[in-house]
């Protein structure tokens, strides 16, 4: 057999997601981003919500996460995706509303719509990218940024008397009242993926039933901006960032 | 049908007539002197009745952001605010402007600047007339003189902001919010339903039906030339606006050899310096911008010609008068009273301002 007559519908076993479309994706190659949007476009596409979901994109990377998966978005102001799918959801209970936020946009900027949409319990998701960096503005130091890690802004490493702590913001937005799941996955192998996509099928359910805001942190790697090819990231992050932010549930009710 | 007149403040006949309108959200931050907003309709709870939501945010800058949300979505959407928090709101209403969002914004101003004081103050009048926020946009601004021009305002407010997907703004003071009086509040609407904003907002982001495009609210593009053309359509819509939606109102206006020009409650307080003034045998009218913005610039150059001065009198240390002076192209000399850090002039005050021009 040769390989032409291999391809025919029967002998497919993977296939690019219905919902994400042809646009040239904007990010780095081995950028964690490609994948989680996989994900998402799966997920939605699988749980049959298509015609009933709004994304809120963020400032940041993903700031045209709109491009790539074929439904409704809205783009908003650096931080603010929380307020805004806190409105689109009370506004439309029963519509499936999630933001897709970075740890700039959802830990620095965006501290305080984050914390109040979480304690509010909207229910919507929220999917966190964390890799520690700001990519897009070229990889300054963001609020997740390890202790000793260099960035743009913080050139000879993170320093805890000149830049403070790493945020953990998944640890505390855990101990809110209004969250119903804070997951942390990452999408550094099969394995990872497949679990991964387990956590957020289960977030989107919680939203659709009602059960709060559902949280899912995936930390990620930003090969741009930790100058590190896509397999030394990976391995820099599972030491490094699985370290400062372990992986698996915070809380789950 | 006999109409139903009641006695309430200002801040309370916005909430009443958001409601009656069919409004579906209110997001807001508790503020002096605007706070019965929202805690009218908290006590109403339209939640139970027509289904508004009406929800207190963390802050001003998560409110307006709510009301960018839903407004996305195509609904009738609203906040209110006072100074200081309305500086805070300066970004998302850049951003609905960008991204051509309806909604509507309630400004009941206090002086300032930065806390300042909660008493009344015309001072934001630069801010939401010239901008406010970043880039080349401009805000419909409504300023009402009355209780029943604020329950007004909101239907209109609402009205003009769909006509044209464009931010609008009630500009008022702590005078109008707080004073009372009667008004006879508009009748109930039902809220738009869902298939209706689908039609007549094709795009809302409300989720895509197979078969049609992807509907995306934003305010970026990168490509310049694109950009270009945005603003561009954005001016031509501004134009528009100007020619088609400027609302002003004279009183003695015909005869006059003198006019005042005041909007909200400096207008309502120099009525009172008109009718002191004519009895004084000063012939004297009041020239009152409804629209600010729009600014009725052809209307008061008419009377450029005809009348030999022009007092402006304003809450703060002098706004409008720009645009009245370039609305006259100084042909006629214009002069300024006003008072300042949250003091309200009497008509008495007015009145020796204006003699002392004559």
């Amino acid at each position: 057999m040769n390989r032409m007559e291999m391809i025919k519908p029967e002998n497919l076993v993977y296939t690019k997601p219905r919902l994400m479309n042809d646009n040239p994706m904007h990010y780095c190659p081995g950028c964690s981003h490609g994948v989680i949007h996989k994900l998402v476009a799966e997920v939605i596409d699988e749980m049959g919500l298509e015609e009933q979901t709004i994304g809120i994109a963020p400032v940041g990377c993903a700031v045209f996460a709109y491009n790539y998966i074929d439904i409704d978005w809205q783009e908003a102001a650096h931080g603010r995706a929380p307020a805004l799918a806190t409105a689109v959801k009370r506004l439309n209970p029963d519509k499936m509303v999630f933001t897709y936020q970075g740890d700039g946009d959802l830990a620095a900027i965006g501290t305080a719509e984050t914390i109040h949409a979480c304690n509010r319990g909207e229910n919507i998701v929220i999917i966190f990218v964390n890799n520690a960096i700001y990519g897009m503005t070229g990889g300054q130091m963001a609020p997740t940024t390890l202790l000793n890690m260099k960035t743009a802004t913080c050139p000879f490493g993170r320093n805890e008397q000149l830049n403070g702590y790493p945020l953990k913001i998944a640890d505390l937005l855990a101990q809110l009242d209004g969250t119903c799941l804070v997951t942390r996955q990452t999408v550094h192998s099969a394995p990872a993926i497949k679990k991964a996509k387990r956590m957020l099928r289960r977030a989107f359910e919680n939203s659709m039933a009602k059960k709060g805001t559902s949280v899912v942190e995936f930390v990620s790697t930003c090969v741009s901006g930790w100058k590190m090819t896509p397999e030394q990231a990976n391995e820099w992050m599972m030491e490094n960032m699985c370290e400062k932010y372990p992986l698996g549930e915070l809380k789950d009710i | 049908m006999v109409e139903e007149v009641k006695l309430m403040k200002g801040n309370e006949a916005i909430a009443h007539a958001a409601i009656r309108y069919g409004a579906d959200g209110y997001f807001g931050y508790p503020i002096t002197p605007q706070s019965e907003i929202m805690e009218t309709l908290m006590e109403e709870a339209p939640w139970e009745t027509t289904g508004m939501v009406v929800l207190q945010a963390e802050s001003e800058v998560a409110a307006i952001n709510m009301v960018y949300g839903g407004a996305a979505c195509g609904k009738r959407v609203m906040t209110s605010s006072s100074s200081p928090g309305i500086s805070l709101k300066q970004e998302g209403i850049s951003y609905m402007a960008g991204a051509e969002l309806p909604a509507l914004i309630v400004n009941v101003m206090r002086g300032g600047p930065g806390l300042g004081t909660i008493q009344p103050s015309q001072a934001d009048y630069f801010q939401t007339v010239k901008g406010g926020g970043h880039g080349d946009y401009r805000l419909i601004t409504l300023a009402p003189a009355s209780v029943q021009e604020m329950a007004d305002h909101v239907a209109l407010g609402f009205d003009l902001a769909f006509k044209y997907n464009n931010p609008a703004m009630i500009l008022a003071d702590g005078v109008i919010g707080q004073m009372m009086e009667k008004v006879i509040l508009p009748d109930f609407r039902p809220r738009k339903t869902e298939a209706e904003i689908r039609a007549e907002q094709p795009w809302a982001t409300l989720g895509k039906p197979k078969g049609r495009k992807p509907n995306i609210i934003t305010s970026l593009e990168l490509d310049s030339h694109i950009m270009e053309r945005n603003n561009l359509r954005f001016q031509e819509k501004y134009r528009k606006i100007e020619a088609n939606e400027v609302l002003y109102e004279e009183l003695l206006c015909a005869d006059a050899d003198y006019l005042i020009v005041a909007f909200g409650s400096a207008a309502r307080i120099c009525q009172k310096t008109v009718e002191l003034a004519r009895a004084e045998g000063i012939k004297v009218g009041l020239f009152r911008p409804i629209t600010l913005w729009p600014f009725p610039s052809v209307a008061l150059k008419k009377y450029a010609e005809k009348i030999k001065g022009i007092l402006t009198v304003e809450l703060n240390a002098g706004q409008m008068v720009e645009d009245i002076k370039l609305s006259v192209e100084c042909k006629v000399p214009v002069h300024f009273f006003g008072r300042l850090g949250g003091i309200v002039p009497t008509p008495d005050e007015a009145l020796k301002a204006l003699k002392a021009m004559l």
